[in-house]
């Protein structure tokens, strides 16, 4: 069974929180972040290409133009592969493990998974970003020579920065089924 | 308790016989590895299993039953219940199938030797069970990074065990369904056999005749001939291909997955090395390409250094003009040897016909050196201070007067000569530096095509499953009531990481100093050395 609910991020956009309920110990949340905005992206290519008709007004050069649409293609491409992260998601299998996934808008898809041996716990942190404090879930690594100790943190959807209303639900999830199976 | 059960997908279709494999130590999982289907018989069975538990070290063992009921095989259930008497274990999983359905059904049989504690709760709790599907032949295939070198006798990690546990069960696999025997099982092989028999008989031949040329190379060790040699960056690269022609030859098997990486490596950089090098001859020695070079050569030696050239330089380059061209002949049927090792010739070429800028550098840099420290030491002198060697700082010194004056006389003849030294240190400093940067960028070159893995990015490309970062998890759409059914895939281990783990290592070391001091070196007037190579030390 699938829910999904609308949050917003911390910078006030609109996400939305998918949850799919495959067995009792299974469960996948996906946060999707907002799509890249039409007006953003004529702005951009618009003052990309005023400024450099402007320079070819100067110099009377025609490869500043060529270059100029080059060097808008090119950074498009590059940023929906490398940058704009369309989707993240957060696969829970109770006594296996968490796989973490993020998909970008190109399509490309980059997965890590992380056993259930390994995490000894999945944590709301907060963290002091910039001039505010914000909060983020992150799973704890354990130490293979310290049983008490913390080796790495792993922070979960860095994209896209749900608020404290949605990592709650995520948690809450989380807890029950790492309870359930340990 | 959740239970999950690897079960492979070539024996998705299998009929319907008894399930061989591995139950994890420690965690609560079976590996499935083949199933023998009916009929057989319970002793045959059990003295596969021993045979092969010794010739792989896996401790196989009957998991339990497998039905996917074809026509006229009803009736089953009964026939099923009384196996897991016959091969005793704690747990006794019947796995079933219906065909048009894609969940399957289980049921563990709990044969408990003794009565379950009530302490811990009494009745069994029902068991939750997640199939994990994986793709058994690239799970054999793949090795799974960071590579851990020690036995698994105690893996702590699941899935490490999991991949050990099938790569290490390759003899299970030589016994098939179509071969005619006593057993007959399903595995990855019977999707389809792979071997090739020209791939064995090149295998064979390549290995003998490589193994000849190895011992043609003596390297040659007298002093003298020594120290020339770690000079030229020539003969540094022909010892360092020797030495990987000796690994790569040698008849010991590779032991180890990063030892067969690095031979593997070496063996293609080599092939690549030597195609690029026969291209280069054949693109050289075509339409006079090698004339033109010699005359280029010879104007470059004349014209540039027009005005600071020693005589006998002159004669010198005069007398071996109508030589050039035969010497680059000869010298450019070395590139046969490898595109590197042409590189390495034209760098070492570059440096004989640049020596008398080496030499006008030094002669330039230990006067401009000498001036410079005499000034300082004046200056200090004139100022009433001294240096003191003991104590390594400037302290304060009284001087007589016929000390004083003929120190500052000193210091102002070397004040107005300082310009004239500095100008021509200026010059053939920069000339010098213009010469390094074009050897460094060769050797950098040189580098590269040295240490590049082409084997393993070619692996990694072509391949992927068999450099394994980790693994990922898709769920498979399931039926209501059926146990949850899960699709394990390789996740390939990025290209920066393949990069980094299969680099061979090389002679050659990066400047120690920063551009900071780079700077101040030449400030004060201290010769810069080239990047010196890494040299083997030995006791």
């Amino acid at each position: 069974m699938a829910e999904k609910n609308e949050f917003t991020d911390i910078n006030g956009k609109a996400i939305l929180l998918d949850c799919q309920n495959y067995s009792s110990f299974c469960r996948e949340f996906t946060v999707s972040s907002p799509k890249v905005s039409l007006c953003k992206v004529i702005v951009c290519t618009c003052s990309v290409w005023l400024f450099a008709y402007a320079v070819f007004f100067v110099t009377e050069n025609t490869a500043v133009l060529s270059s100029a649409i080059i060097i808008t293609l090119v950074g498009m491409m590059m940023h929906i592969h490398l940058v704009k992260v369309e989707h993240e998601t957060l696969l829970i299998i109770g006594s296996l493990g968490v796989q973490l996934s993020t998909s970008y808008a190109s399509g490309r898809e980059s997965t890590t998974f992380i056993e259930m041996s390994r995490i000894k716990d999945i944590v709301i942190n907060e963290a002091v970003y910039m001039q505010s404090i914000i909060y983020y879930l992150c799973i704890l690594i354990k130490d293979s020579g310290d049983p008490n100790g913390i080796a790495s943190v792993v922070p979960l959807f860095q994209s896209s920065k749900p608020r404290l209303n949605c990592l709650v639900q995520v948690y809450k999830s989380c807890q029950a089924i790492i309870a359930q199976t340990r | 308790m959740v239970l999950k059960i690897f079960f492979p997908t070539c024996c998705n279709t299998a009929d319907s016989g008894l399930l061989i494999g591995r139950w994890i130590p420690g965690q609560d999982s079976a590996v499935v590895l083949a199933v023998i289907h009916y009929p057989f018989i319970p002793g045959q069975v059990k003295k596969y299993l021993s045979e092969t538990q010794n010739q792989s070290q896996v401790d196989l063992a009957v998991l339990g039953s497998w039905s996917l009921p074809k026509d006229g095989q009803e009736g089953m259930d009964s026939f099923l219940k009384d196996l897991s008497t016959i091969f005793p274990n704690s747990r006794w999983l019947q796995l079933s199938r219906e065909i048009g359905k894609r969940g399957f059904a289980c049921q563990v049989v709990h044969n408990r030797i003794t009565p379950p504690d009530p302490a811990q709760g009494g009745t069994d709790k029902k068991d939750q069970i997640i199939f994990i599907h994986y793709d058994q032949r690239k799970v054999m295939l793949s090795q799974l990074h960071p590579i851990h070198e020690e036995s698994p006798g105690e893996e702590s990690s699941e899935l490490r065990a999991v991949f050990h546990t099938v790569a290490q069960s390759g003899p299970l696999f030589l016994l098939d369904r179509y071969d005619e025997g006593p057993l007959k099982l399903t595995h990855w092989q019977s999707e389809g056999r792979e071997a090739s028999i020209v791939v064995e008989l090149s295998k064979q031949a390549v290995f003998l005749c490589l193994c000849m040329i190895a011992c043609v190379f003596v390297i040659l060790n007298i002093w003298p001939v020594q120290f020339i040699s770690s000079k030229m960056s020539t003969c540094v690269q022909t010892a360092y291909r020797t030495n990987h022609f000796q690994t790569v030859f040698s008849t010991k098997k590779a032991t180890s997955h990063m030892e067969f990486m690095r031979k593997a490596n070496i063996f293609v950089s080599f092939l690549v090395d030597m195609s690029l090098g026969l291209l280069l001859v054949s693109w050289l020695y075509r339409e006079n390409h090698i004339s033109q070079l010699a005359n280029t050569l010879v104007k470059l030696s004349l014209y540039r250094f027009f005005l600071y050239h020693i005589h006998l330089w002159i004669s010198y380059i005069r007398l071996m003009s109508p030589f050039i061209e035969m010497i680059l002949w000869y010298v450019g049927l070395s590139a046969c040897l490898g595109l590197t090792f042409a590189l390495s010739v034209l760098s070492d070429i570059v440096a004989l016909l640049t020596f008398h800028i080496y030499c006008f550098y030094v002669y330039g840099a230990r006067l401009y050196c000498l001036k410079v420290y005499g000034l300082s030491s004046l200056w200090r002198l004139f100022c009433g201070k001294k240096w003191n060697v003991l104590r390594q700082r400037v302290d304060s010194c009284s001087y007589d007067l016929d000390q004083l004056f003929i120190g500052t006389l000193l210091f102002t003849i070397l004040l107005f000569l300082l310009p004239t030294t500095a100008l021509y240190y200026l010059v053939f400093t920069l000339l010098r530096l213009v010469v390094v940067m074009f050897q460094g960028v060769i050797h950098l070159a040189i580098d590269l095509i040295n240490s590049f893995p082409l084997f393993a990015m070619g692996l990694r490309l072509c391949r992927s499953y068999r450099l394994a970062e980790g693994v990922k998890f898709r769920v498979l759409c399931e039926e209501p009531g059926t146990p949850l059914h899960l699709m394990m895939e390789i996740n390939p281990l990025k290209c920066s990481s393949v990069l980094q783990r299969y680099r061979t290592p090389t002679y050659s070391c990066y400047p120690r100093d920063s551009w900071v001091d780079l700077c101040k070196k030449l400030f004060m007037g201290e010769l810069i050395y080239p990047w010196k190579h890494k040299t083997t030390k030995t006791d």
